[in-house]
């Protein structure tokens, strides 16, 4: 069997277009991007692919979906895919969140839990750290920021194949159209909602893993640990030797873990 | 013509070689933090800086020019209206030209108020010039820089307003919303005090000024961009109805004048101290996310990877600064500034000689004299402001007069009429 490939398409919700990243068969799973875009087809899609339909949108502003104006926090982004969900018939669905894209699929639960099957959130932001800060992005390079995301780069031959090598205007304009957007988000309080620990709350029988690496730098394992707390009956998987970047840093227990959850 | 001074303020006492470890940048200096400030110094630097503009004022220039910038020691003016309250007071006759507030990171009622208290208690004398800030500026106020030019534009005409506007009144708008506007304490210049704006050559900022009919100020600028600058400014003033003209066009030149060609040599060297305006702060810091347009992106995406011009800036990006290398570059772009014009550096008659050429390329209706950066005592900056005011002006005054640069408050800025044909009258590039 061939390996599974996104292939791009654009939806329209409302009077808006946003470009979606499809591939594999069977089941759907919403995949929300982190804060510096689309990363790509990575080798986890390609494994989760053999058995699940991925559907990867592009957040507004990032990658090819114009950006919307009125969208102004996560909050509004969250409102916007219940939209998406809903005008498509897609909901319930599982979805699996990144960083920034959990922190999306998190508000999301927040309104309206039975939109989701599954959750998986993957070192979301949306909590503030109560030990730690969320590391800030807009302080330093986009590179400097990814470097720091991992635990071990020699060990991570996927970050080398990713974010490697001379950087290219495209990929240049692209993290910063991903910055300049997620600023317009979430610049201030960064990267957090102050009263998301306490919405979790109405999260009630919507099976949740969160996933974590122990030494995230960017979003601190305490951050986890509250979302877990928060969050009625979740799961929470700590990987050793890990950064911020589970699904690529340990792609195989990642891989495991999430398919037997989905499952 | 409008001839003013103006120096950063800097509070020199830091050794270079702590600027360049700290990622060649003055911006937040992490690497000693701001323990480095001593009080009593920063009393006396500011009472002689004080001084320096009441001196100016003695010498005869027409203005005392002032800038923010925020947690740095390049400038000790963070909240520049401090500094003009006190020179409103202490001053008599020249005009406090604030180039600039940086609107879109201030409170733009509490700066309608600040504004019009300095214009008052100066009997009118203040010049307001706005800023969309540097980069850092938004990190240093935690101003949201994706929306730096929608704040820029909502608080500048705010601030028009609630000059102009009789109050009270309510106002919501985009980013700034007000129960009650009604200041009472409004300018004395009516209808209200004349802006001018500084740049760096942004296209966007040009095309707003001259849509107002903004004097544009041009600070330290390569005379070629500029000049392109001045045109494109010109044809929107045509689109506009008006012809533009000196009075339209401002230039802050850096200049180091003493006695002697080696004195001033000596002096000049301060205008790159720990690599100059050119280390202001980090890249990354210097263009915050979104504070870019989508077309300026553009650009930025090609120079920052391209070899010849991104790998250096890059590279201080990430940490790996070797002080020696960075002095020997900033030594050679002292050279090289001084060749450019950037840098004038020389006793008053190379100061003069070198000034005739601007004012012939630019043939700007204000220039502001930055007379000093870096480390310098105090008896050094008066020798230079005494002969700036005591033989340059003089020189500078007969010059604009011979090539016809009347300053804004010669010749309104935007009243002058088009010709018949409807076309502008060339604005550059008449003497030769």
């Amino acid at each position: 069997m061939a390996t599974p490939e996104g292939k791009e398409q654009t939806l329209r919700v409302g009077e808006y277009d946003v470009t979606v990243v499809q591939g594999g068969s069977g089941q759907p799973v919403l995949v929300l991007h982190e804060e510096l875009g689309d990363p790509g087809w990575l080798q986890w899609h390609s494994e989760l692919a053999r058995s699940r339909t991925l559907i990867i949108p592009q957040h507004p502003g990032f990658g090819k979906t114009p950006q919307i104006k009125w969208l102004r926090n996560v909050r509004d982004l969250a409102c916007f895919y219940a939209r998406l969900l809903r005008e498509q018939g897609m909901a319930p669905i599982d979805v699996v969140g990144f960083s920034l894209g959990g922190w999306i699929a998190a508000e999301m639960a927040v309104n309206d839990p039975k939109q989701f099957r599954h959750m998986v959130l993957v070192g979301a932001t949306g909590i503030k750290p109560p030990e730690g800060e969320i590391a800030d992005m807009f302080t330093v390079t986009a590179r400097a920021y990814l470097n720091s995301s991992v635990y071990d780069q020699k060990a991570t031959p996927e970050f080398a194949a990713l974010y490697g090598g001379a950087q290219t205007p495209e990929q240049f304009e692209a993290w910063e159209d991903a910055r300049a957007e997620t600023a317009r988000i979430a610049w201030q309080p960064y990267m957090y909602n102050p009263s998301l620990p306490q919405l979790l709350e109405g999260v009630r029988g919507l099976p949740t893993l969160l996933i974590w690496g122990r030494q995230d730098r960017i979003v601190p394992l305490s951050a986890g640990e509250l979302y877990h707390k928060s969050i009625a009956g979740s799961e929470l998987m700590v990987l050793d030797r890990c950064g911020h970047r589970p699904e690529i840093e340990k792609r195989p227990e990642f891989c495991e873990r999430l398919q037997r959850f989905l499952a | 013509m409008h001839v003013m001074t103006f120096s950063e303020r800097p509070y020199f006492h830091v050794r270079e070689d702590d600027i360049i470890s700290n990622q060649n940048s003055y911006f937040g200096l992490a690497n000693m933090g701001d323990t480095g400030f001593d009080p009593a110094k920063g009393h006396q630097l500011y009472h002689e800086y004080f001084d320096e503009r009441i001196y100016a004022e003695e010498l005869g220039f027409d203005g005392v020019m002032l800038n923010e910038h925020h947690q740095t020691p390049f400038c000790m003016g963070s909240v520049m209206d401090v500094e003009a309250a006190v020179l409103a007071r202490i001053t008599k006759r020249v005009k406090i030209v604030l180039l600039g507030n940086p609107l879109p990171v201030a409170d733009p009622l509490r700066l309608a108020e600040e504004l019009a208290m300095i214009d008052v208690i100066s009997g009118g004398r203040l010049v307001p010039g706005w800023v969309r800030g540097a980069g850092s500026e938004s990190i240093a106020n935690n101003a949201n820089p994706a929306f730096n030019r929608e704040r820029f534009n909502e608080a500048h005409d705010f601030v028009i307003k609630a000059w102009t506007t009789p109050g009270p009144w309510r106002y919501e708008g985009e980013h700034y919303h007000y129960r009650f506007v009604n200041p009472w304490i409004l300018p004395m210049q009516k209808p209200h005090p004349p802006i001018w704006i500084p740049g760096i050559v942004s296209p966007e900022t040009v095309v707003w000024c001259a849509e107002h009919r903004y004097p544009y100020v041009a600070l330290c600028t390569n005379i070629e961009p500029t000049i392109e600058m001045v045109n494109l400014y010109a044809d929107v003033a045509e689109r506009m109805g008006y012809q533009a003209g000196p009075e339209n066009f401002g230039y802050l030149q850096t200049i180091a004048c003493a006695e002697t060609e080696e004195k001033a040599q000596q002096l000049g060297r301060g205008f790159v101290y720990g690599g100059g305006f050119g280390s202001f702060a980090r890249p990354e810091w210097m263009f915050p996310p979104g504070y870019n347009s989508k077309a300026a992106t553009k650009r930025l995406a090609k120079a920052m990877t391209d070899p010849r011009t991104g790998a250096e800036i890059i590279r201080f990006s990430e940490g790996e600064v070797d002080v020696e290398q960075v002095k020997a570059s900033i030594n050679s772009q002292y050279q090289s500034s001084q060749e450019q014009g950037l840098i004038i550096v020389g006793t008053p008659k190379t100061c003069i000689e070198k000034l005739r050429n601007l004012m012939e390329a630019l043939r700007p209706g204000i220039l502001g004299l930055w007379y000093h950066h870096g480390p310098m005592s105090y008896e050094d900056r008066r020798t230079s402001l005494r002969l700036l005011g005591q033989e340059v002006l003089p020189a500078i005054r007969e010059i604009a007069k011979e090539l016809g640069l009347p300053g804004p408050f010669e010749q309104t800025p935007g009243t002058r009429p088009l010709p018949a044909s409807g076309k502008h009258d060339p604005v550059v590039g008449l003497s030769a």
